[in-house]
């Protein structure tokens, strides 16, 4: 009979609750950038407001991985697997935290006047949010291959970001009025750009996980885009 | 009466006289081929062992892999048991401690030994230092030693008002550091520590844990431990062992205990730290 059934079922749960947090913050991702792309204020609001039931959630799943660590005492593989959730239960709720930024700028453009760049921007959600899935699945795998391939699909987020980017500054150069508002599309696209980089480190949890190797696989890091 | 000194001795005494650096890893010990044999079963097949100085290596595997096998070969305490047989080198200061000019007597005072269970001798604190540096012909003030030893192994403070109560008075925990001290006072080289902490509360244990991590200072510490928590905290290195197909002994896999710990290298031992074989 296998030994430690307890614990490796515990872990299965708690990778479980994991990818409900996955599916929670892909879904406020999508829908932020929807209710941008409709201008729908009161679906901004209740993304905003959901943003709560995602860091509760995260939360949980903390405690659960700190009480796992302190009464099982994981070794190795389980180690390595409990100390990469609880990185990527943090990447996660940060993903949130963005999505929640864009549903503010929703609310905060109200029906303003302002041409919002829509289309790249909702390419940028759907690239980095199908990376979130691909990664969480490549994480629940442990499939290091996949993760690895993953993070070089950032190079079309920042493409992307950098296109938003030329527009944005386009509209404050030909109408100046705009640049609050349109600064807060800015942050848009940098939120979403961020997405992608917080994918990354998923990724990087999941080849730690699968080998015990820790390094930075391709893609930005938060610094690079520091000046 | 004082033991006339032998070969062991004599190359110990030198290379600690040596002011020349190790040109190579400083190893306190070292085990080459070596097997055992309890009669015709062989207990231990074919180790090959390093254990650097001043540092803590723990010997850790299942029941019956023979870890309390292997560390009763480095300081010959498997000859006390009848038809136990070793084959292979252990080297010490490059001398094999099994070679006949070797004393066995002086091979565990220079690598003495702490056991599973408590064993002071039923005498005063202050004798069971005391009575081994004697009779290992020691001839500075033993009121010095005495209280060294008490203060390395941390234990000096509890008892300095009762050197001359009985030691089987003392907690199993004092008992165990007493024994440390009175390894410590005949100035060996290596401790080896079999389960030392197995008869032992946990606050005990730990404090047990923290004085080896002070002891490593100065000598090297080899502990055989069913905790696998306990080698993790405690050790520099760990070696595993398991049984092969004949029941025999064997080393499946050594190194840091950081590593070990965390990403062991071969199957076996990840199955066996991670509770899922054992």
């Amino acid at each position: 009979m296998p030994l430690r059934n307890t614990l490796t079922r515990q872990i299965g749960q708690i990778q479980d609750e994991l990818l409900v947090l996955g599916s929670m913050v892909e879904h406020a991702a999508l829908g932020a950038v929807d209710a941008l792309k409709r201008r729908d204020v009161k679906a901004a609001k209740a993304i905003f407001e959901e943003d709560q039931q995602i860091n509760e959630k995260r939360f949980a799943i903390e405690n659960a991985i700190l009480i796992l660590m302190a009464t099982q005492q994981p070794m190795a593989h389980d180690l390595r697997q409990l100390a990469a959730m609880l990185e990527v239960n943090t990447e996660l709720e940060r993903i949130g935290d963005y999505a929640k930024g864009i549903a503010k700028v929703t609310m905060l453009l109200g029906d303003a006047d302002i041409p919002i760049p829509i289309q790249e921007i909702d390419q940028m959600a759907q690239l980095a949010v199908s990376m979130l899935h691909r990664a969480l699945g490549a994480f629940v795998a442990e499939d290091v291959a996949t993760a690895l391939e993953i993070p070089k699909e950032d190079d079309k987020v920042d493409e992307l970001y950098n296109v938003v980017y030329r527009l944005v500054v386009q509209t404050m150069i030909s109408n100046p009025e705009t640049i609050d508002l349109a600064n807060l599309l800015m942050w848009v696209a940098h939120n979403l750009e961020r997405m992608a980089d917080r994918v990354t480190n998923i990724c990087e949890r999941t080849v730690f996980c699968a080998t015990g190797e820790l390094f930075e696989v391709n893609g930005m890091d938060e610094d690079d885009l520091n000046v | 009466m004082e033991s006339k000194p032998d070969a062991l001795v004599r190359i110990a005494t030198q290379a600690r006289a040596s002011v020349t650096p190790p040109t190579t890893k400083d190893y306190a010990i070292e085990m080459r081929n070596v097997n055992v044999y309890y009669g015709s079963f062989r207990a231990v097949k074919d180790v090959n062992l390093q254990i650097e100085a001043r540092k803590i290596t723990a010997i850790i595997g299942p029941s019956g892999c023979g870890k309390s096998t292997v560390i009763r070969c480095f300081n010959r305490m498997n000859e006390l048991i009848p038809g136990a047989r070793l084959t292979g080198e252990v080297l010490f200061h490059g001398k094999n401690i099994y070679d006949p000019d070797v004393d066995p007597v002086q091979v565990r005072r220079l690598i003495g030994m702490v056991f599973q269970k408590p064993n002071p001798f039923p005498k005063s604190i202050y004798e069971n230092i005391a009575w081994g540096a004697r009779i290992n012909g020691y001839r500075g003030n033993m009121d010095e030693l005495v209280e060294e030893s008490l203060r390395q192994a941390a234990l000096w403070d509890e008892v300095k008002d009762d050197l001359h109560k009985n030691a089987l008075a003392l907690s199993g925990g004092q008992q165990q550091r007493l024994c440390i001290a009175r390894t410590i006072a005949v100035k060996p080289e290596i401790i080896l520590m079999d389960e030392p902490c197995s008869a032992l509360d946990p606050i005990a244990t730990l404090k047990i844990e923290d004085l080896m991590r002070e002891l490593a200072r100065d000598y090297t510490i080899i502990i055989v431990t069913h905790n696998m928590q306990q080698a993790a905290r405690v050790s520099d290195y760990t070696a595993f062992f398991t049984v092969d197909e004949d029941r025999a002994g064997i080393m499946v896999e050594y190194g840091p205990t950081n590593q070990i710990f965390t990403r062991p290298r071969d199957r076996r031992t990840e199955d066996y730290i991670t509770g899922r074989f054992g």
